[in-house]
């Protein structure tokens, strides 16, 4: 036996892909290639808000080598990611809305010739004036972008009153309010989005997708094409990187599936890195207000919190955006008293999204920049504050969300320790500093997209008669490991080799549903489906084995491709074996399982964002250099310590949080979707100019997992994926104080702004403050956690 | 993925024979290398050549010959790699080796010449992307359209010179070799290249750059500064190279000041020779000719980073670069711009 209670789990075990991807043999949606396949480009507008008048196509279609080309008038029916905002069409029929915007699609014999077609498509606009601002946005209520939604250009705005504010706020021995902006960015993945699609003779329709949801892609695709599901087959091909940026169902899915139906070849349509850039769905500009009230300790009596959104022009995932700028405030301290108003603004840009910890990051950056102030103004060291009011284990939040398994005080105490902060804190020389922020997450949303009552997963094994186990499921790798977590979990419960083991994903005319890579729930719902399909297997081969070997079948246990007696290992027999007497006895082998999360437990109009079946805690401290002649930041060394249950591989676990931390660090530093501000166009759209950290940029990282197990993780393992990039923003602004003494309240903290800063400072100037919009919210929803007592009698 | 335009390729055996075909094709015909400026702003449609005369196969076009007593010559085909890894380089021009070396990515100097970094197209956030970003927002002057967008009203295209090696060189004395099919010349760097964003070289359009020449070091000590956001990758939105020399007594001999990516042509500050030569290279003196080095630069609204702000670290990094030669210390910025 293996050291431990585990055989796989914990163990710093390859990726199952990991040979494929080192040698470059993995095939990525682009790699593909078929026989007579065509290719396909969209054309796009050049405007970021105006009325299609005319569009010909003749041109184009007169070209040699050009197959067809197709305009938004055959694909007329609307599509979206959440059932409350479809307002998306695979091409723009009668209006574009932001610059990069597809308004035609051509298929070509090669990729230069349906290039060359799209420029000679004849599209006449009339250009009307575009909203590039939040500001615009709640100015210009008669100019609007869409139509659908109740009022101008307000998307959704939501209001929220949990237990009372006013009395909350009462109680506070110290008030602040503090402005802060969140500028947008955007996912990078190395892959760009590409698809192939294949309707073939069988008038079935095959598409290979880099997409994080393929359930989702298929859906919609049903949808746009008026096909039954049951005809279109999606495959998530290997992806070279997500973030959120492949989450939602896009307009080169539609264009290539319907070209291929019409051309009778496969399509394939790759998104240049500038046209990734358009397609966006990336993290949200949001500028953000915040009032807090505090005891003398910094204990919060009562917080207030407004966001307004830059959703840019469609909604995607924007009704849940929105929420998550306001739900997981109170799941880090204890917040008695919450009031949360806020609102996603349409705009004449490319619809922003989900990236890595959806909606949580920008809120996150500002409570922790806000909290760290008021440390300094009541002289507390904002460790030692936040330790006296941190949620712990069990506890109801005000907006009754449920604490499962908290670790948050050893992870604060963790980084504390690990990064010298009580020598360092304050007392570092000019120019270096140290910050620290500490965070929340979820393990996977508790709702799925659309209602329904199905599971969020299924899982289905089979055994062949030669010992091998595939198993299938409808998760999608996206680089973060998925297919080796379900192979680790299978390989954990039959006790057989990890190399016998084949995963089969991603695949809806093969894999059961799952429901994507997103909001970090694949381990949890995947590996507790696999978890149940095991025991279910090995409920029958632990049955002919206890036979066999004449024991109780609940003393056998499953290692090393054996199945034997828990203490007398000599007791047992070749998994192999058993496997086959099994399927003599009971027929084929197989099973399944699946997994639905808990529901939440407070019913409110809103509740639906924030459960989840266990949130994930992280603390980090940044220690940093910044230069005051000339404001240039260079992070030394980030400590970083995350909850996150049991790692089920901590190579991968590790990799995740360093990603993160990377990532957190080009949002903190560097990263901006920057737009001309008249033009309403990408200013920078190419991976040179759009500055993003190289390896050079990034520090040393030490990383720490705490790994106490969660009761409704997979062997109580929790997410690692997106939490970890939330304490990495606001601790290097807070080190960037500590280090030269300026508040800078909006990231990327670029080194322009630092020096600004610096020079106000020394002049005793003061710089603009931020801006933030003033609206009138809905009616509040008010709840209580008193409620949650009537509820139960 | 972007595509290249159609075009004809030939490979010279000789540069005679390149010099020869550029010639009989006039400016419809253009010299490739590396590659690595070329086919980007081919794929963007920012040039549009329809014959390419590759010069990668000619030999003779490649190495550095020469010692300290005769000085350095470096072939044009030199790889960004190789300068940046001689050890004589190293030693006798530290400045072009760390130039060099913070070129673009490893594997971009891997492929780039010192050839293409002087000949370098001059830079521009409205010209440097793709024909669609560029048809969209209207074209500008440099190339399909005819205003500039930078600064509207403008006669005057104020794309940026963005080498690395082209600031260091002048500082060196360097000069130039070129070759067309009438004659072989030799100019010094700085006479290559003019105030224009569009037309910023003064060689004619056949002429072929051979090689470039360095001086024997007579004591010169040099040094390259480079402003920009990450420690590779990025192009220089500021470039400072100084190089300058003691006599016996601590006394400055000889002084050269140029500043890169503030201009379309790099800024050669006269002023700074005046003020040092004769002089002790005290804190205060190299203060004084960072404030007069810091005028002339006027960045435009067309690169990363606040143009205002740009400006400003003018005078930051000429003050650290004539520090570093002076052996005075240099406040640190810390790995990996610990320059």
């Amino acid at each position: 036996m293996a050291d431990g209670k585990f055989s796989v789990i914990g163990k710093p075990l390859p990726k199952v892909d990991a040979f494929a991807k080192s040698v470059g043999a993995t095939q990525y949606a682009d790699d593909l290639i078929f026989p007579r396949m065509a290719y396909g480009k969209l054309l796009r507008s050049p405007h970021p808000h105006a009325r299609i008048v005319r569009i010909d196509t003749s041109p184009a279609e007169k070209m040699p080598g050009v197959l067809t080309v197709i305009t938004g008038k055959i694909m007329p029916i609307k599509f979206g990611i959440m059932p409350t905002s479809e307002d998306e069409e695979a091409m723009a029929i009668e209006r574009v809305r932001y610059v990069g915007e597809p308004v035609a699609a051509v298929a070509a014999i090669d990729e230069e010739t349906a290039e060359a077609a799209t420029e000679a498509i004849v599209v006449e606009y009339e250009e009307l004036p575009a909203i590039l601002s939040i500001e615009d946005a709640l100015a210009h209520e008669e100019n609007r972008i869409q139509t659908y939604n109740r009022k101008g250009n307000i998307h959704k705005a939501v209001s929220f009153e949990f237990g009372n504010p006013e009395e909350g706020f009462a109680e506070a021995d110290y008030t602040r309010e503090d402005v802060l902006f969140f500028e947008g960015n955007t996912h990078l993945p190395m892959e760009q989005h590409a698809v192939v699609a294949y309707f073939g003779p069988d008038r079935k329709l095959t598409i290979w997708s880099s997409t994080q949801t393929p359930h989702y892609v298929h859906r919609s695709l049903a949808k746009v094409l008026e096909m039954p599901p049951s005809r279109i087959r999606v495959i998530a091909a290997p992806v070279g990187g997500g973030f959120g940026g492949k989450s939602d169902p896009f307009s080169h899915e539609f264009c290539a599936a319907k070209l291929s139906m019409i051309t009778g070849r496969p399509v394939k349509v790759v998104l240049t890195r500038e046209e990734v850039f358009y397609t966006h769905r990336g993290r949200h500009p949001v500028k953000m207000w915040v009032k807090t009230g505090v005891k003398k300790d910094g204990s919060i009596t009562a917080m207030h919190f407004r966001s307004f959104l830059d959703g840019g022009a469609y909604g995607s995932y924007g009704m849940a955006s929105v929420h998550y700028t306001g739900v997981l405030q109170t799941t880090t301290y204890v917040v008695p008293h919450y009031k949360f108003e806020g609102a996603r603004l349409f705009t004449n840009k490319p619809p922003c999204g989900p990236k890595r910890g959806h909606g949580t990051v920008q809120p996150r950056f500002a409570v922790e920049v806000h909290l760290d102030k008021i440390a300094d103004d009541l002289k507390l060291d904002p460790i030692e504050m936040r330790l006296n009011m941190l949620v712990k284990s069990g506890d109801i939040t005000v907006n009754g969300l449920q604490i499962t398994s908290c670790a948050l005080r050893e992870c604060i105490e963790k980084v504390r320790d690990a990064s010298g902060w009580k020598d360092k804190f304050r007392k570092l020389p000019y120019g270096k500093g140290i910050g620290f922020a500490a965070s929340t997450y979820i393990t996977g949303a508790g709702l799925p997209i659309y209602f329904n009552q199905m599971p969020h997963t299924g899982v289905q094994i089979k055994i062949d008669r030669g010992g091998g186990v595939t198993v299938f499921c409808g998760s999608t790798d996206i680089g973060q490991g998925s297919d080796s977590v379900l192979a680790y979990v299978v390989a954990e419960e039959l006790g057989v080799d990890l190399w016998d083991i084949r995963v089969v994903t991603a695949d809806t005319d093969l894999t059961p549903v799952d429901l994507g890579s997103y909001s970090s729930r694949v381990t949890i719902m995947m590996g507790n489906a696999a978890i149940e399909a095991c025991r279910k297997l090995k409920g029958q081969l632990f049955q002919v084995a206890a036979e066999m070997l004449q024991v109780p079948a609940a003393e056998l246990v499953a290692r090393g491709g054996r199945i034997f007696h828990v203490r007398d290992a000599e007791k047992g027999a070749s998994f192999v074996e058993v496997a086959n007497k099994t399927e003599a006895r009971f027929g084929t082998l197989g099973a399944t399982g699946s997994y639905t999360p808990p529901k939440g437990i407070a019913k409110y109009k809103g509740s639906g964002v924030g459960p989840t079946p266990a949130y994930t805690f992280c603390a980090a401290v940044v220690e940093l250099n910044c230069d005051p002649d000339t404001g240039f930041i260079v992070v030394e060394k980030v400590w970083i310590a995350h909850d996150c249950g049991q790692a089920v591989n901590p190579l991968l676990a590790e990799g995740q949080i360093e990603g993160s931390v990377y990532m957190g660090l080009g949002e903190a530093l560097m990263e901006e979707q920057a737009f001309r501000t008249k033009l309403g166009i990408h200013k920078i759209p190419s991976m040179l100019e759009y500055k993003s950290p190289t390896t050079l940029d990034t520090p040393e990282i030490i990383t720490m997992l705490v790994e106490n197990g969660d009761p409704e993780g997979p062997y109580g393992a929790k997410e690692a994926g997106q939490g970890p990039l939330l304490p990495v923003p606001p601790a290097v602004v807070n080190a960037v104080y500590d280090a030269v003494g300026v508040r800078i309240d909006e990231v990327p903290i670029t080194p322009d702004k630092v020096f600004k800063a610096l020079e106000a400072k020394a002049k005793r100037r003061v710089l603009k403050p931020i801006s933030i919009p003033t609206m009138s919210y809905p009616e509040p929803v008010r709840w209580s956690p008193s409620e949650l007592a009537v509820g139960v009698k | 993925m972007l595509r290249l335009p159609p075009f004809r390729y030939i490979a010279p055996a000789s540069v005679d024979e390149a010099a020869r075909i550029l010639s009989e094709h006039g400016p419809e015909a253009t010299v490739v290398a590396g590659g690595t400026d070329l086919y980007p702003n081919m794929k963007r449609r920012q040039m549009t050549p329809s014959l390419l005369v590759g010069l990668r196969g000619l030999r003779n076009l490649r190495g550095i010959r020469g010692d300290k007593e005769s000085g350095i010559a470096i072939g044009a085909g030199t790889t960004l790699t190789e300068i940046n890894e001689d050890p004589r380089i190293q030693e006798m021009y530290p400045a072009l080796a760390k130039a060099a070396g913070w070129v673009s990515t490893p594997q971009l100097r891997n492929m780039g010449t010192i050839g293409g970094n002087i000949c370098l197209d001059t830079r521009c956030n409205y010209y440097n992307q793709s024909y669609f970003w560029r048809k969209a927002i209207g074209f500008c002057m440099k190339k399909d359209g005819d205003i500039c967008l930078v600064a509207p009203g403008s006669p005057r295209c104020w794309a940026i010179s963005s080498s690395d090696t082209v600031p260091v060189l002048m500082s060196l004395g360097a000069t130039v070799s070129l070759r067309s099919v009438r004659e072989e010349r030799q100019i010094p760097v700085a006479s290559l290249f003019q105030d224009d964003g569009i037309v910023y070289l003064t060689k004619a359009p056949d002429e072929i750059l051979l090689s470039v020449s360095l001086p024997p070091v007579n004591g010169l000590k040099s040094t390259y500064w480079k402003l920009r956001r990450r420690g590779s990758f990025d192009f220089p939105v500021l470039g400072v190279a100084a190089a300058l020399s003691l006599d016996e007594s601590g006394n400055c001999d000889d002084a050269r000041l140029v500043l890169g990516a503030v201009g379309s042509e790099p800024h050669v500050i006269k002023a700074a020779k005046e003020m040092l030569l004769g002089q002790k290279l005290t804190p205060e003196i190299i203060e004084s000719v960072a404030e007069v080095a810091s005028k002339p630069s006027r960045p435009l609204d067309n690169s990363d980073l606040d143009h205002g702000y740009r400006k400003r670290m003018t005078r930051v990094f000429v003050t650290r670069a004539l520090r570093e030669l002076a052996g005075l210390p240099i406040p640190r910025m810390g790995a990996p711009y610990d320059l």
